[in-house]
């Protein structure tokens, strides 16, 4: 962003009809060579992240991250579930109980496996929030009236101005020329 | 022809997910209305206004009690366990359906568990909160409850973790956390919606600082979507796995009618089918309402009463079991105790059990029963009840027929065991009412994408 503090430029908005229409422009935009842009949807688009770039590698795109965060979730927080029991047991406070082992591993293995369960689910949750950039109070494209319709029925894509080929005349024309109805700038309000 | 095919032959004479006409807007607008412009009813106002003043009750029974001690109820040794566990068990068996319908039922792409995901859901965070209501207070010091939980006590004592007991503190405590981060996950873009639509400052900032910026981008989505299928996989064997727990605070002593290998996967299939019952008891007023008949259609309520003909099917069979394994066993301790549920003092609630669990339900094999909102309505009653005194049953007969005919004893529950019972139950309803006002009870953004789905099949 630039150091412009008073009404930056953020991008150019759009407006489509359907599902269906939204894919075939957020390839239309991938194939005119726009690389910051990103479509907005009320419900998950099987195929529309593929369609903006997701397996092309362009930056910030090409992984998902949460599978292997939840992955790493799960084996940290088994193992901090079993060397738990293990370090109380065996270390801490080592007891004899009727003559059974210090290290009783099988009677570990409840509170392994919640722990494991519970820490893949938070490191799946939160990273997902953290790599989404949420939460995010504001975003310019909150200034856009019609962008409300993006939680209800609305179908949008934005080219953002950080995109090197950026130039707003020609992007306003270009969304139009593929079918946008409703083409408007996005500034930055303060 | 894709197994998802909604109409293919053998699919299409059911009643549909969703009754047809329905497009985004009709169905944002439908659900976030009941939260948004809705004013509110006499009936709300008068059901949350009983239901919470029997939270008072449920206060007032707490507040005695740590005034007193445990011995305002019914539990003396030989019974150490009764009500307080009676009532865990079956409010933690309750929550299991929410996370059913929401995990497994995604895993296994039903359709139909789109509309009664939500709710259910939050049945199951209710239902959880007013289980850990009991084992806290039970415990007889409640403000020492966190002894429980591993931390480094200047006494430098630990929990003992070869304990069932303390796997139920894990067990349960990840249980409430990952149905909370599932139930809030799934809220998300709902809560976007909330916020766009709002036309209050204070809604918009309420909700607004919910949803946390979601704005419904693609990448967004893509993300969300790997998060949402990573909690319901995990989400899957974690509820397989807390009723198992639960079942082993009682499978692994060795008190007769406890010591069986078959409570883990009965434990389970009952609290699915005291959860099921629990979400049609729900659903029916629910729908009827807040003229939601579009969307929780006939079709949900058949199906939820198909899996409560079949869990209750498989919680016969456990029972069969118990009884055929004590017989077979020819251990002279679990035979005395076969024959104590039967002729003992406590027989009435052993065949108010059978008659409540396993006769009842099988009226499900008829059609024209699982059709009739007003039976089912009925036989999930009866069936949450049933699946009460089953855990009555378990707890008390056996803990009233040891070993020694000295150990023996009777159990009477008192009025302040009454009291915090229907106490909790007036705290799940009043979250109910108010979970109804402040947050979609139907996933809006799952059922955009249901009528997507259902607008491709038409093309």
């Amino acid at each position: 962003m630039s150091a412009e503090p008073h009404n930056t430029l953020y991008g150019v908005i759009g407006e489509f009809d359907s599902a269906h229409a939204l894919m075939a422009a957020a390839r239309k935009i991938r194939e005119a060579g726009y690389k910051c842009f990103d479509a907005f949807a009320p419900f998950p688009i099987p195929g529309l992240s593929e369609a903006c770039g997701l397996h092309y590698g362009l930056k910030g795109w090409r992984h998902n991250f949460v599978p292997q965060l939840a992955l790493l979730g799960g084996i940290g927080g088994g193992l901090t579930g079993f060397f738990l029991q293990y370090w109380v047991n065996v270390i801490a406070y080592p007891m004899n109980i009727a003559g059974r082992p210090l290290n009783s591993w099988p009677a570990f293995i409840p509170v392994t496996f919640e722990l494991t369960v519970l820490g893949a689910s938070t490191f799946a949750v939160f990273g997902m929030l953290a790599l989404n950039k949420l939460p995010q109070p504001h975003c310019p494209l909150f200034t856009v009236e019609r962008f409300k319709r993006a939680s209800d029925d609305g179908f949008f894509v934005c080219i953002e101005a950080t995109d090197a080929k950026f130039n707003l005349s020609d992007a306003t024309k270009f969304l139009e020329s593929i079918g946008a109805k409703f083409v408007t700038e996005v500034r930055d309000e303060d | 022809m894709s197994e998802r095919d909604i109409n293919s032959p053998e699919i299409s004479r059911l009643p549909r997910v969703i009754e047809p006409g329905h497009s985004y807007a009709t169905v944002t607008d439908k659900i976030s209305s009941i939260v948004l412009t809705r004013p509110v009813s006499f009936g709300w106002l008068a059901g949350f206004s009983i239901s919470f003043a029997i939270v008072m009750v449920l206060l007032g029974s707490i507040a005695w009690l740590i005034i007193k001690g445990v011995g305002i109820w019914g539990i003396n040794i030989p019974i150490g366990w009764g009500f307080a566990i009676v009532n865990f068990v079956w409010w933690i068996g309750i929550g299991h359906a929410g996370t059913l319908i929401s995990a497994i039922l995604f895993l296994l792409n039903q359709q139909w568990r789109t509309s009664i995901n939500r709710f259910a859901e939050a049945m199951t965070l209710f239902a959880v909160a007013c289980a850990a209501v009991f084992p806290g207070i039970h415990v007889g010091r409640p403000w020492m409850a966190f002894y429980m939980f591993p931390y480094p006590s200047t006494m430098g004592v630990w929990p003992q973790f070869r304990s069932p007991l303390i796997w139920d503190v894990f067990a349960v405590s990840t249980y409430g956390t990952v149905s909370a981060l599932f139930w809030f996950v799934g809220l998300i873009p709902d809560l976007a919606t909330l916020r766009d639509r709002a036309t209050n400052k204070p809604a918009q900032i309420i909700y607004g600082m919910l949803a946390m910026g979601w704005r419904g981008s693609a990448r967004h989505w893509h993300r969300y979507q790997s998060a949402y299928l990573l909690l319901a996989g995990l989400a899957t064997p974690l509820v397989l796995s807390v009723h198992s727990v639960i079942s082993f605070d009682f499978s692994v002593g060795i008190v007769p009618g406890w010591h069986t290998t078959i409570f883990p996967p009965y434990f389970v299939a009952g609290a699915i089918y005291s959860g099921f019952a629990m979400v049609l008891t729900i659903a029916i007023p629910l729908r009827k309402a807040y003229g939601l008949e579009d969307f929780i259609t006939m079709r949900h309520l058949e199906n939820m009463a198909r899996v409560m003909l079949a869990t209750g099917l498989i919680v016969a069979y456990g029972y069969f079991m118990e009884f055929f394994l004590a017989r077979y066993s020819g251990n002279k301790f679990d035979m005395y105790l076969v024959d104590q549920r039967l002729h003992g003092p406590y027989s009435g609630y052993y065949f108010a059990l059978i008659l409540c669990n396993i006769i009842t339900p099988q009226l499900l094999w008829f059609q024209k029963v699982r059709a009739n909102v007003a039976a089912l309505f009925v036989m999930s009653l009866v069936i949450n009840l049933g699946m009460w005194l089953e855990r009555f049953v378990i707890v008390v007969i056996s803990l009233t027929r040891d070993f020694v005919p000295g150990a023996w004893g009777r159990y009477q529950a008192t009025f302040w065991d009454y009291s915090t019972f229907i106490g909790t139950m007036g705290l799940f309803v009043s979250l109910l009412f108010l979970f109804v006002r402040g947050l979609p009870a139907i996933s809006i953004a799952e059922m955009r994408e249901l009528v997507a789905h259902k607008s491709e099949e038409h093309e």
